[in-house]
């Protein structure tokens, strides 16, 4: 790999300078992403800013009852948090869904965030990669596709955003506070990852610099709510989603009063399904409307050569979760 | 000769003599030894799947600090003979495939050399390229024999007729994927060259993560030019091969070379997991056309199965994908064959069970197919097909306990709770047994020779054999220790050198019968001399001794593997919930160890049936899916109720150990039982392997969604 320098940060303002002042220069988190990255030639950074110590770890209440996520509270940590396993379940599956033990440990919330798509292609520099070397041309079109996009792609990269735990973020409307040069902001999760347009090279809303402090998660649903995440893979753990469906429902006197559904594995985003929720607004329980809410998502979808199956796929999972949800699975049905 | 060890059958369980070692991280693996001023090489690969190289511009690697030497085609030293095109490493322009060593950087660093390796620019004039197997057997090449000296066709009777005038029929094409081995311990050399005075006098000592030392010498001294003697191959500790150890590759041939180069400095090689997917072998894909004719009864009349595999153009490999279907059922009119496409595809060779595998997934699933169109339970439509003797060369079994695993394993298995296709359902869970048969040959290969000497109060026994993490270096300590009537502990085994007695390559299943009964000789012929008690410092050596009656048998052993499937009934996900596997497989030495290498085997053909697939990209011609996140075997939670049993047939028809060898087996028939069970559970047929829920849900009706009512997906 190539040689860089090595700089631990301190505080978070320290790190966004030492990052902001130089082109070359990325922040290492668990490095379970960046790392791989390093060896395999995908990004030749100069300097790596370890923002490990920096005090991002706590999971804490916010004034109005929701919780602030530190940037570096690793991923087994927040799963097994008795706030997120308590309030927002969905959440804690998301991240046990993720990954493996071992990588759990050491991932944190940022850079799950911002972990990197696993385009084949995107991973392999000997092959063309607009992500990778804009411009240079997408090879996974026309290539194997499995693992790719079926909403929301460009003619210029197909890849999807890796991440279990951002969909179920993306369902919860929780946001990220971000440090950059010119103070804090905040974005909501959905809107931190872009679709891939004419500059799939760029990832997310995020300039240089910008560092990620905290995850804040609203208020959780409350009584009434049931809500559950689901991934569908070759393997029963350790696999990347083919489809994912974080959902939520609400139900009442037989119908859906509100619903939040958002899918993975479908788009360079986490893909907040806004057209199946409003379908699904006073609809009346059951496979039939269920069917209709995915429809109305799905109908967007074009998928390429080679994934075409994740569009019944993801119909069907969606249909699946929410039979779950409202208590009309198995069995019962 | 001695007689047969005392623990008769079952065999003493014995822990693990290298365990510790391995626990504590004191064995030393090849990229661990301890070499003065080792340098570390990374390798260049050709990006283009065929061509030459124009150009290659290795400057500013050469520039960098810390490199040692650059290698390419240019500056390597010439090797001796380059016949063998995956040995004639960098000695040429050519490219034959994406990924081929076009040279090496070696460096004070892995680091460094790897970063060196990506500053190397290379030009190349690229010529058309075909990568991906055709359906279609036309024009492709009748090879002479296939793996293991097999012939490539046999006939017998007359196949056509039975076809046409099949009261049953099955009629269709299976097809298996290419697939990666993939030893958790990467292939690794170190290589220390020592020039000598000049004059053919050079020596070579090799570090080497190998299936057999022996093999690796006697490979590399011709290509090297160097005569056996001059070469050591050390290999204490190995961690796993599954056949892609069992040969020298590729990355053997170019650490000697680099090595020639650092002015005698140990030159350190670990292939990377992406590496490994181009340059140490790997399974041919398979497309198999199976086809069954029956009386009403589900008695075979015919038995046709034509498979079309693939081989690297540089050099021959063909698999024996259809030689289990020969001796498997009876039937008088039976024809087999081996098509061979010749590609611009890495070499493949072997990967457990080479040929059984891939071959008894098509024919087990087409028996599958079979006994539904007679209405038959797959046990009885096997035991009806039972043959009394070999049917390939009319010789006898030299024991057969085929339908004797069914009965135990479908009482134990609670196969009489099979149902029809679809029919079970345990929530959003479509649930399912399957079964198949399992089998393969048992060899015992001759050429080794064991020595043992009696040193400081104990037996140390030499042979040159190699433990690849089965557990030979505690089934041949006690075999010895059996043999000469002593405890294991007084008894210290010695393998993994070339400085020991010749072995046979630890391949085929045949490691135990083979280095066991040289053991056991050995200690005959030490017996013979020096008695019971010996003098300090006596030695006697014997070779693999001639079993005399074994040509006149039919050597197998023999399997029946249940499977439980659950497949999602929405989501098309498959889970094997059991798994059981009764085997036949002669006497048993090490009843721990044997479990394991038998349950590893089912794993490996869940892994087959459900995971692996080495996704060839034809327009670049690699494999694109080349490491552990997207290329797919069981993790802990796919393997879930999972057991292997034997039964109690030594087999001294077989050699005179009576033990059949139980490396492959488990492999064998697991991937048919999984798609069987998929199949009884879902009632969705996948022919085409690996069985994943993409597959599924297409068959079930691309655009439903799953139906709750119906048993069905
Ligand atoms: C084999 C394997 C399987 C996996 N399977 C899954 C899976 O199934 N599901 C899943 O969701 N994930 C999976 N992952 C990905 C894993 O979740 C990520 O690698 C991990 O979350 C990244 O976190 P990290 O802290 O190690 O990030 P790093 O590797 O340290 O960093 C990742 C990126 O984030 C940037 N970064 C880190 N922290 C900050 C910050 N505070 N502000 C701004 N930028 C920052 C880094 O510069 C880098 O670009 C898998 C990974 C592997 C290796
Ligand atoms: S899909 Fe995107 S990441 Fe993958 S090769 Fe194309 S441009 Fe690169």
């Amino acid at each position: 790999m190539k040689p860089f320098d090595y700089q631990r940060a301190t505080t978070p303002d320290g790190a966004v300078a030492l990052v902001s002042d130089r082109p070359g220069a990325v922040y290492l988190a668990g490095g379970t992403n960046l790392v791989d990255h390093l060896r395999l030639g995908i990004v030749g950074p100069d300097l790596l800013v370890d923002v490990n110590r920096l005090p991002l770890d706590e999971v804490g209440a916010t004034e109005d009852g929701g919780l602030r996520i530190g940037a570096n509270v690793r991923n087994s940590d927040l799963a097994a948090h008795p706030a997120i396993r308590r309030d927002y379940p969905m959440l804690a599956q998301a991240l046990l869904a993720g990954a493996s033990g071992q990588i759990r440990n050491a991932a944190t919330t940022a850079g799950n965030l911002l972990q990197r798509t696993r385009c084949v292609y995107f991973q392999d520099v000997t092959t063309p990669c607009n992500k990778r070397d804009p411009g240079s041309g997408c090879t996974a079109i026309g290539g194997y596709t499995r693992y790719h996009a079926i909403l929301g792609a460009s003619e210029h990269c197909i890849a999807v955003h890796p991440s279990d735990m951002a969909v179920a973020m993306v369902a919860l409307d929780a946001t990220v506070a971000v440090l950059g040069r010119n103070g804090e902001r905040s974005i909501p999760v959905e809107e931190l990852h872009r679709l891939p347009g004419d500059h799939p090279e760029r990832d997310t809303v995020l300039e240089h610099g910008d560092l990620i402090t905290a995850v804040v998660l609203p208020p959780p649903l409350g009584a009434g709510w049931r809500c559950t995440y689901r991934k569908v893979r070759d393997r029963a753990s350790y696999a990347f989603a083919l489809v994912s469906v974080a959902a939520a429902i609400r139900v009442e006197d037989g119908r859906v009063a509100d619903s939040r559904i958002s899918l993975g594995g479908v788009a360079h985003k986490p893909w907040r399904a806004v057209k199946a929720e409003d379908a699904l607004r006073g609809a009346v329980v059951g496979d039939e409307s269920f069917a209709a809410a995915a429809g109305a998502e799905l109908a967007a979808a074009s998928p390429v050569e080679g994934n075409e199956f994740k569009v019944p796929m993801a119909r069907r999972t969606i249909v699946s979760v929410l039979r779950e949800l409202a208590g009309q699975s198995g069995e019962s049905r | 000769m001695t007689d047969l060890p005392a623990s008769g059958i079952h065999g003493h369980p014995h822990r693990r003599i290298d365990g510790r070692a391995k626990v504590l991280g004191t064995a030393t693996y090849a990229f661990e030894q301890d070499v003065d001023a080792a340098t570390y090489l990374y390798p260049l690969q050709a990006t283009i799947a065929r061509g030459r190289v124009r150009r290659i511009d290795t400057s500013a690697a050469e520039a960098l600090d810390g490199v040692v030497a650059v290698l390419t085609h240019l500056n390597a030293p010439r090797l001796a003979d380059t016949d063998d095109k995956e040995y004639a490493v960098c000695q040429s322009d050519e490219v034959a495939f994406r990924g081929q060593f076009i040279g090496a950087v070696v460096a004070e660093t892995q680091e460094v050399a790897r970063h060196a390796a990506s500053l190397v620019s290379v030009e190349y004039d690229e010529q058309p390229h075909q990568v991906v197997l055709p359906d279609d057997d036309k024009g492709l090449d009748d090879p002479d024999e296939v793996n293991a000296g097999y012939p490539s066709d046999t006939a017998q009777g007359d196949v056509g007729a039975a076809l046409a005038d099949a009261e049953r029929l099955v009629d269709e094409t299976y097809s298996t994927p290419m697939e990666h081995n993939n030893p958790m311990e990467p292939h690794t050399s170190v290589a220390i060259w020592s020039a000598g005075s000049g004059d053919g006098d050079a020596s070579l000592l090799l570090y080497d993560s190998t299936q057999g030392v022996h093999s690796v010498r006697r490979t590399l001294a011709p290509v090297l030019g160097l005569k056996p003697e001059r070469i050591r191959v050390v290999s204490p500790y190995v961690g796993g091969g599954f056949g892609s150890k069992g040969l020298p590759h590729a990355h053997n041939v170019l650490v000697a070379l680099a090595a020639q180069l650092t002015g005698g400095r140990p030159v350190k090689f670990a292939l990377t997991r992406q590496q490994m997917f181009t340059l140490v072998g790997y399974r041919t894909p398979t497309i198999q056309r199976i086809r069954l004719a029956a009386d009403g009864d589900g008695r075979l009349t015919g038995i046709c199965h034509d498979v079309i595999e693939q081989t690297s153009r540089i050099k021959e490999f063909a698999e024996q994908t259809a030689t289990a279907t020969r001796m498997m059922y009876a039937a008088p009119n039976r024809r087999t064959s081996h098509r061979l496409a010749r590609l611009d595809v890495p070499i493949p060779s072997w990967m457990r069970a080479p040929g059984e595998a891939p071959g008894m997934a098509g024919l087990e699933m087409a028996m599958d197919e079979l006994a539904e169109r007679c209405s038959l339970d797959p046990i009885e439509l096997r035991v009806r097909n039972e043959p009394d003797i070999d049917p390939d060369s009319g010789k006898r079994w030299s024991g057969r306990h085929l339908v004797e695993c069914f009965r135990t394993g479908a009482e134990r298995f609670g196969w009489a709770d099979r149902g029809e296709p679809g029919a079970r359902r345990d929530g959003d869970w479509l649930v399912g047994l399957g079964v198949a048969s399992s089998t393969y040959p048992a060899f015992t290969m001759r050429g080794s020779t064991a020595e043992i000497a009696y040193v400081d109060g104990r037996y140390v026994v030499r042979i040159g054999a190699s433990d690849i993490g089965t557990g030979t270096w505690t089934t041949l300590s006690q075999i010895a220790a059996e043999a000469l009537g002593v405890e294991v502990e007084g008894v210290r085994l010695e393998l993994g050198d070339t400085d020991l007695p010749m072995a046979t390559v630890e391949g085929g299943s045949s490691g135990m019968a083979s280095w066991g009964s040289t053991v056991v000789a050995a200690v005959d012929a030490f017996r013979d001399r020096h008695g019971k008690d010996p003098e300090e410092g006596a030695t006697a050596r014997a070779e693999t001794p001639e079993h005399a009656d074994r040509k006149k048998y039919a050597t197998h052993s023999f399997g029946a593997i249940f499977a439980e499937a659950a497949v999602h009934a929405d989501t098309g996900e498959v889970r094997v919930r059991r798994m059981l596997g009764v085997f036949d497989v002669g006497r048993i030495v090490n009843p721990p160890t044997a479990r394991s290498q038998l349950v590893g085997g089912m794993i490996f053909g869940l892994s087959m049936a459900l995971f692996e697939h080495s996704v060839m990209d034809a327009r670049t011609g690699h494999v694109v899916n080349h490491d552990f996140a997207e290329y797919h075997i069981p993790v802990n939670a796919d393997i879930a109720d999972l057991d292997a049993i034997w039964l109690d047939h030594e087999d001294t028809n077989a050699n005179s150990l009576g033990a059949k060898g139980i490396g492959e087996i488990g492999t064998v028939g697991s991937p048919a039982a999984v798609a069987n069970a998929v199949y009884n559970a879902s009632g969705v047929r996948i022919r085409d392997l690996p069985i994943t829920p993409d597959k599924l849900i297409a068959q079930s009706g691309s655009t439903k969604t799953g139906s709750p009512q119906s048993g069905h997906m």
